[in-house]
């Protein structure tokens, strides 16, 4: 059973709500790829994007089009009744009265909730800040699903894994279906203590390293993200290490044969364009599956049958 | 030598007894009672306490503080009792008891969460209790405080 009304954090959900989503993802997935399907026809989402965003607006508008919905946009931030100075909360109140559910991005932590508090439709939280995007989270659960194992799954997570709000989230998840997490970052990168102890506290089996040595040969998933220049105050220190953690097909001959990459995109250098075509890389499969996880979140949030 | 009273007794209201020394204004401010109300408050700082070496105490005359208005100052006082006062008896004593849920009295460390901007939103935490310390969770960024709560009230 599914009783969200909102979709803000992946805290709120138990495994059983994960999932519910992540099945129904998997019934709707013919239709993101051209199906033809009017479960969501007559229905209208708002998208408000007060930060710019190209493939998450972009696999919403998708989602919701290809089940037959509509859907309507703020043109730009600058242009609209924020600039003249109206709060978020009456925004939202405003297009709540419009659309049977909105998808906000915003630039403050927890605007999602807030909105959610106030608003009469549902709202999904596609990023707040360096807080939530339980989407993204979803969709890399499901890629994991579909092309691996959820269950007693070996991933390692790799590159900033201090401020990455994507990892923090995704291991969170992780840990309800107790998986083995191996992390690797650099020194200045690490994934916060208190992330940390609360996944040891969750049963996570937890090792931490600086290199990518030896890790390759023992995981199902590797999870590569984008290493920021602007993290490192000294650029130097900055080429050095995104150096180091640069996957190419020659690190890749003692992988399991059927292990994965997957990355949230945009990738700049970390992932060789080499390995694009090895059987490993599933990072392009991952941005498709996007589409029936938000088609699943936007159907299970409208009580569509 | 005669003993000296520091607290000259009330006939009717609440005292909040065993406030950790130093902490009597953060808990009327917590309470948020002065300025906003008629009642005759007092406050004694570093009282001797044979418990605690020294303690606060607060008194609101002709106003009977009800368990979820006061359970609040646990966050910063946590051994306090609460003693209704009848014609100058106790009729009621308790210890106070750390809420779930706090609204409206710490403020969000984070600076980008959306509890300091000027939108319509009362700061909420909720309140996990361990053994060394309180910590709160904002419900909306959901930023921990664990230390130093006191430079977080409003």
């Amino acid at each position: 059973m599914f009783t969200k009304k909102h979709i803000i954090s992946m805290r709120d959900f138990s495994r059983a709500e994960i999932d519910v989503i992540l099945k129904k993802a998997e019934e709707l997935e013919p239709f993101a790829k051209g199906k033809k399907s009017d479960l969501l026809s007559g229905k209208i989402l708002a998208l408000l994007f007060y930060e710019p965003s190209t493939r998450t607006r972009l696999s919403f508008e998708t989602a919701m089009k290809r089940l037959g919905g509509e859907t309507i946009n703020m043109i730009s931030p600058g242009a609209s009744s924020a600039s003249k100075g109206e709060t978020l909360a009456d925004t939202i109140r405003v297009v709540s009265e419009y659309a049977d559910v909105v998808v906000l991005r915003h630039s403050k932590e927890g605007s999602a909730r807030m909105a959610a508090d106030v608003s009469r439709v549902p709202i999904i939280n596609a990023g707040d800040g360096a807080g939530h995007h339980p989407t993204q989270t979803l969709l890399d659960l499901y890629t994991i699903k579909r092309e691996s194992h959820l269950e007693n799954l070996s991933i390692a997570l790799i590159g900033d894994l201090k401020y990455g709000r994507t990892v923090h989230s995704l291991a969170y998840a992780l840990s309800l279906y107790g998986a083995e997490i191996s992390l690797v970052s650099p020194e200045q990168l690490k994934m916060p203590d208190e992330i940390k102890s609360d996944l040891r506290k969750m049963g996570v089996d937890v090792s931490e390293t600086t290199t990518l040595e030896g890790v390759i040969p023992h995981v199902d998933v590797l999870y590569v993200t984008r290493i920021q220049k602007e993290r490192f105050p000294d650029p130097s220190e900055y080429q050095k290490v995104a150096g180091t953690y640069r996957i190419s097909a020659e690190l890749l001959k003692d992988a399991k044969d059927d292990m994965i990459i997957m990355h949230p995109l945009p990738r700049v250098n970390e992932i060789d364009a080499g390995v694009d075509a090895t059987k490993h890389a599933r990072y392009f499969q991952q941005a498709f599956y996007g589409i029936p996880v938000r088609m699943a979140a936007l159907s299970l949030v409208l009580e569509a049958r | 030598m005669k003993k000296e009273l520091h607290v000259r007794p009330i006939k009717n209201g609440t005292v909040i007894d065993h406030i950790a020394a130093g902490q009597a204004l953060n808990v009327l401010k917590i309470l948020g009672i002065v300025g906003r109300t008629d009642a005759v408050v007092s406050a004694v700082a570093n009282v001797p306490s044979k418990a605690m070496g020294k303690k606060d105490i607060v008194k609101v005359e002709d106003r009977e503080l009800a368990p979820h208005e006061v359970d609040k100052i646990a966050l910063i006082a946590p051994s306090a009792t609460i003693n209704i006062i009848r014609e100058y008896k106790v009729k009621e004593k308790h210890k106070v008891a750390l809420p779930d849920v706090i609204e409206g009295v710490v403020r969000c460390a984070n600076p980008n969460c959306i509890s300091n901007t000027k939108e319509p939103v009362i700061s909420k935490f909720t309140i996990n209790k361990r053994e060394k310390g309180v910590q709160l969770r904002c419900i909306y960024c959901e930023r921990i405080i664990s230390e130093n709560i006191v430079e977080h009230l409003f």
